[in-house]
């Protein structure tokens, strides 16, 4: 293989190193690589001519922007009022079930991170929660198990 | 300047546009508690402790935060106001871990005084506090979560002052905290120890690791013979921590007081600066030698290496630049390199029975006397270094009334000193001494300013700069014909970035460049009394200076102990002997 | 009523207004509004009354009025699309369906103050929209350019912050940041997003903008009442008939509001989310949705007798305690110590009295917190602990 840029210098490359461009730029990681290593986060620093410790802060204040390892499918299921009164825990116990792991925990194969999330924006339509990007909504523990299998069977 | 006026508890108040309601209060001698606030750092307006009434707005105003405006009235001691101070103290309260009684900072702590003040009743509300361990892994610092009230005024000092940024808030809500880079031990980051945050910190968040015990055990040890040495900046510090105001020289009486606590040897840091300078002012003839009379490439501008906060910070940020630092130990190193050989066979004492303490106005120093090659002695050169502040501990434990005790003269030797190494303390401090030094040795004159005063290198400003032409010179020195001088002096890391980005670039203009990693220099450092303010500092260094100039002998290579030192151990600046104990080395560090 | 006469009286409400979803040509309206003076158009926005439809309710031709007074020859206009208040989402559906009206209004604003750049500044959790919105916006910035105004927008996203949504907070994240909202003053018409005045509107407003451009200030007046002007996008949720997005006039009674998406056994609504205020039954018919009454960003919860209100108040004290931005006291310590206090109460750890205690406490937090956040948290706490006491403590 050639010698490939890191994610971080691809992400600056689309955005630029101007200060205004570091959530852009976390974000662009994070899409890739589903959370922010220490290294990322050095590697950041260094471009932005931040210390690290500032870019840790600032990154650990925003909930997607993980500092901890995350699988290939981050699931966040929203706990919120409206979400929790039709039905999330059986969501959750079905999810934790199938994927053999807890709140905040990454499957064994790196393929699935379980977390909790505050309102998503689907009220009217819980429970809802997101896989990455991509929000499911009216779930049922039948259908959290079928859009897992789905996840599940994508190479 | 434009002004407006407004009233405060009806009182009538003109102030600069711009300023804040908590200046115009101050103004007129209403004072407003305050947490967060502090007058070397930018607003925060965090922790509301210093919230006021406007009339005709339903919101309390934080009156650190918010610009006096033309015709407001605003009431600082109001039902209200008291209420909502109160409830935000309890709050604090209730994520502090409250440990007054054995808490280092008891007594001096600004939560403590406001809770006492306002009456506020512990456990109010439910404990939160942060129980995650305390990390005490530096040997300068100890961080301890649970005391923390997230005023950010280290995370503000650690940016600022210093540009280092070693600490940051990370996370939100309920789980903010102030942590290094992925919240690694204190030890392990970027951290230059320099304790800025710990004279800032409101509460017992950030305090020095005290060596207090240690040294108590040392000197009840008969078998021990315990060595002290006191830096410049101590002696106009030490009287603030004991009661007195700021900006008193107190050198006779801390020498009483260290003889009455039972050091067996009371010496002076001092002796070493003026040899610093007689190795670091030879080290930059000679460095400018090789660059001028030579014309080989030498690193250039020389930059000092005296303050250990400075050293680790360019190591982190700047390692290209390591070859510019002089290698010269800083004046406690080299003291403790000499107590140990020079010193201990003067008086005939077995180095191995010897310990030596420094009292420092510096936290960074004992991170400095722990690192692996200071011990050219044999042992390890210095055993503890104390804070300004821990030597008042001791003072109060063994019950000195400080005020009070008679003033003494350091042990000779190594107690003898000259004006050039007491504004050691100040920022400006070292170059003028070197200057003093170097000028005259290659002159054969004493330097061209007024009573000794080389003002342009005193003062405030972060950065400052000056030029000396240099004429009429000695046959020795006649590549420095007409030379001119360059040298800069920068106080605070902050600072000293910006003239470490110059010399990245090799667009540096000068030739010696002096750091001090401490806003004000040492009389700032780390390690002595809080509070510190921009106030309290011109005061350090106006004793500072006038202790200088009341000095017999103000020039390095006059003091006679220098002389001897050189004469009977040393031999030549720069010599076989110095090398091995006064100078060292620097490694390389990372970033994060 | 009956389901068939609760459909049937709903879409007559929903036919006052009609203005959000209405299919609009968008690049009409902005010609219109780029044919008359700035100046112009900032009077048909005060005169419509249109007021930020985001929560706070300020008056929206103000806030231009005064961003186009700002000394500065650089201005900037941002959709706040950060909808993250519990129970609200009507914004992701007005982004996703009439992304037009939303963008036209930031034209239209741009107009009005002189702003050369815009930026929509959506919320993480709606991240599927990002690629369609800027591509929307460069669509839009080919017809600004080709109809003569300089002015340029894109999307910038959030990252899952709630607090992002307050405007400071907002300039913080985008300016790479951590999401702390600023001591204010300075306000953002004169120091906003990178020190340019700045109009930061909501997703609504925005898009409400271009519909009085459209229809003129007299036709947006005629709908709702003297204090709310217009209409309003409701997002309905909670033990609620039906459910989703309605545009309604505002000034309705909580009452009328029910008889069209609660029943009998409706117990309270949370009428703006879970920073607004709790009403309870006996209150709906005394309730004016509207800023009259109590004001509401759009988001209404409906529960009925089954839930219990201190599983709801924990509900959204859990989130508060997590989504504080954490710089201020009262916000920082005090949302923690109204969800511990209340679980204290229940087990027993704490005396009943300590609820009063909880309760100043909100007072405090109410107006001594740094930001909106701290400031309306005692809109749910003091609501529902005063009318559903028993079920808060036992």
């Amino acid at each position: 293989m050639m010698n490939l840029d890191s994610t971080v210098t691809v992400a600056v490359k689309k955005f630029g190193a101007e200060r205004e461009q570091l959530l852009p730029v976390l974000q662009y990681v994070v899409s890739k690589e589903k959370w922010l290593s220490e290294d990322t986060l050095a590697e950041v620093a260094r471009v932005f001519d931040m210390s690290a410790a500032e870019v840790y802060g600032v990154a650990s204040f925003y909930s997607f922007l993980d500092t901890e390892a995350r699988g290939e499918y981050v699931i966040r299921v929203c706990r919120t009022i409206s979400c929790d009164m039709s039905g999330k825990e059986a969501i959750m116990e079905a999810l934790q079930k199938t994927l053999r792991i807890s709140v905040g925990e990454t499957s064994s194969d790196r393929k699935f991170t379980l977390l909790e999330t505050n309102c998503i924006g689907w009220c009217a339509e819980g429970p809802a929660m997101l896989v990455n990007d991509e929000a499911y909504t009216n779930l049922t523990p039948e259908k959290v198990v079928e859009v897992l299998q789905g996840y599940m069977n994508r190479t | 300047m434009e002004t407006v006026k407004l009233t405060i508890n009806d009182i009538k108040v003109e102030v600069n546009e711009g300023a804040t309601i908590l200046d115009a209060a101050k103004k007129i001698g209403i004072r407003i508690p305050t947490l967060c606030h502090h007058d070397d750092l930018c607003v925060a307006g965090r922790c509301r402790v210093c919230v006021v009434e406007q009339k005709g707005a339903r919101l309390l105003q934080a009156s650190c935060a918010v610009p006096a405006a033309e015709g407001m009235q605003i009431y600082t001691n109001t039902q209200k106001v008291r209420e909502a101070r109160r409830t935000i103290l309890e709050l604090l309260l209730s994520e502090h871990s409250g440990e007054c009684t054995s808490c280092y900072r008891s007594n001096n702590c600004e939560l403590q005084a406001l809770a006492q003040e306002y009456l506020v009743i512990g456990g109010a509300f439910i404990d939160v506090s942060d129980k995650s361990p305390i990390d005490v892994s530096s040997p300068s610092l100890v961080k301890d979560n649970g005391k923390c009230i997230k005023c950010l005024r280290c995370v503000r000092t650690c940016a600022e002052l210093q540009g280092v940024s070693a600490l940051w808030n990370t996370h939100k809500g309920n789980k903010t905290r102030i942590e290094t880079f992925l919240n690694k031990p204190m030890h392990y980051v970027v951290c230059t120890n320099c304790g800025q945050c710990v004279n800032r910190c409101p509460t017992g968040a950030l305090t020095e690791k005290a060596y207090i015990q240690s040294v108590w055990r040392a000197i009840d040890d008969p078998e021990k013979h315990v060595v002290v040495q006191t830096a410049p900046a101590v002696r106009v510090g030490l009287g603030e921590a004991l009661g007195m105001e700021p900006g008193g020289v107190v050198t006779g009486k801390m020498v009483t007081a260290l003889k009455m606590l039972g050091f067996d040897s009371v010496l002076d840091t001092d002796f070493t600066a003026d040899l610093t300078i007689m190795e670091e002012g030879t080290e930059l003839l000679t460095r400018l030698k090789t660059a001028l009379q030579d014309g080989k490439p030498t690193p250039l501008p020389m930059m000092t290496s005296c303050s250990p906060g400075w050293i680790k910070f360019i190591e982190h940020e700047y390692p290209s630049l390591l070859d510019n630092l002089s290698t010269c130990k800083s004046p406690q190193q080299m003291f403790g390199a000499l107590a140990k050989t020079y010193y201990a066979e003067k008086i005939g004492v077995d180095p191995a029975r010897m310990v030596s303490v420094s009292v420092m106005p510096c936290t960074a120093k004992k991170f400095e006397a722990n690192r692996p090659e200071m011990k050219s002695s044999g042992f390890k050169d210095v055993d503890y270094v104390l804070t300004t502040r821990e030597l008042a501990h001791m003072i109060r434990q063994a019950g000195l009334s400080f005020a009070n005790l008679e003033e003494r003269k350091f042990d000779s030797i190594m107690g003898e000193s000259t004006g050039a190494a007491v504004i050691f303390g100040a920022t400006g401090g070292v170059m003028e001494a070197a200057l003093r030094t170097a000028y005259e040795l290659v002159t054969g004159r004493e330097v061209p300013f007024r009573n000794l005063n080389i003002e342009p290198v005193r003062g405030m400003e972060g950065v400052r700069a000056a030029s000396i032409k240099i004429e009429n010179v000695k046959e020795e020195w006649k590549f420095l014909e007409g030379a001119e001088l360059k040298v800069a002096v920068a106080h605070g890391l902050a600072n000293a970035r910006k003239l470490m980005k110059e010399a990245e670039k090799g667009a540096s203009p000068y030739h010696f460049i002096e750091i001090m990693a401490c806003p004000g220099g040492c009389i700032g450092g780390g390690g002595q009394p809080i509070p510190t303010s921009p106030e309290i500092r011109l005061k350090r260094a106006a004793a500072i200076y006038a202790a200088d100039e009341a000095l017999p002998l103000r020039k390095s290579h006059d003091n006679p102990e220098i002389k001897m030192i050189y004469r009977e151990f040393l031999g030549a600046p720069l010599g076989h002997k110095s090398h091995e104990l006064l100078h060292t080395h620097y490694a390389r560090r990372n970033r994060s | 009523m009956k389901s068939g006469d609760k459909s049937k009286r709903l879409k007559e409400f929903e036919e006052k207004v009609n203005l959000i979803f209405r299919e609009t040509d968008c690049v009409e309206v902005l010609k219109k509004a780029l044919r008359g003076d700035p100046r112009a158009i900032i009077k048909e926005i005060i005169d419509s009354g249109l007021r930020g439809r985001g929560g706070a309710g300020f008056p929206t031709g103000i806030k231009w009025k005064g961003a186009a007074e700002a000394a500065g020859g650089n201005k900037c206009v941002i959709c706040n699309a950060d909808e993250g208040e519990p129970g609200t989402f009507k914004d992701r559906r007005i982004l996703d369906e009439q992304p037009d009206k939303v963008i036209a209004g930031m034209g239209i604003c741009a107009r009005a103050i002189g702003a050369t750049e815009g930026y929509i500044y959506l919320r993480g959790e709606y991240t599927f929209l990002f690629s369609k919105l800027s591509a929307k916006c460069e669509a839009w910035n080919a017809i600004f350019k080709e109809k003569g105004l300089n002015f340029r927008t894109s999307v910038r996203s959030g990252s899952g912050a709630y607090v992002c949504g307050e405007e400071t907070a907002l300039f913080e994240s985008m300016e790479g940041n951590r999401g702390e909202p600023r001591n204010k003053p300075p306000f953002p018409v004169t120091i906003g997003y990178s020190n340019l005045p700045t109009v930061i509107n909501n997703v609504e407003t925005l898009a409400y903008t271009t519909m009085i451009i459209s229809d003129g200030p007299e036709s947006f007046k005629s709908i709702g009442t003297k204090d709310s002007m217009g209409g309003k996008v409701f997002s309905v949720s909670g033990d609620a008939s039906v459910k989703g997005v309605f545009e309604l006039p505002l000034g309705m009674t909580l009452q009328e509001f029910v008889d069209l998406f609660g029943d009998s056994d409706t117990k309270a609504v949370q009428v703006g989310g879970s920073s607004g205020t709790c009403v309870p039954r006996k209150n709906f018919a005394d309730t004016i949705i509207g800023f009259e009454g109590v004001p509401t960003g759009g988001s209404m919860m409906l529960f009925n007798s089954s839930r219990s209100m201190y599983h709801v108040l924990k509900n959204y004290l859990e989130f508060f305690e997590e989504e504080s931005c954490g710089q201020c006291t009262p916000c920082r310590v005090g949302c923690q110590q109204l969800l511990k206090g209340i679980e204290a109460i229940r087990s027993g750890e704490r005396p009943l009295s300590y609820l009063e205690r909880l309760r100043d406490l909100a007072r405090v937090m109410s107006i001594a917190s740094k930001c909106g956040l701290g400031q309306s948290l005692a809109n749910p706490f003091n609501s529902i602990t005063q009318h559903f006491r028993e079920e808060i403590c036992y």
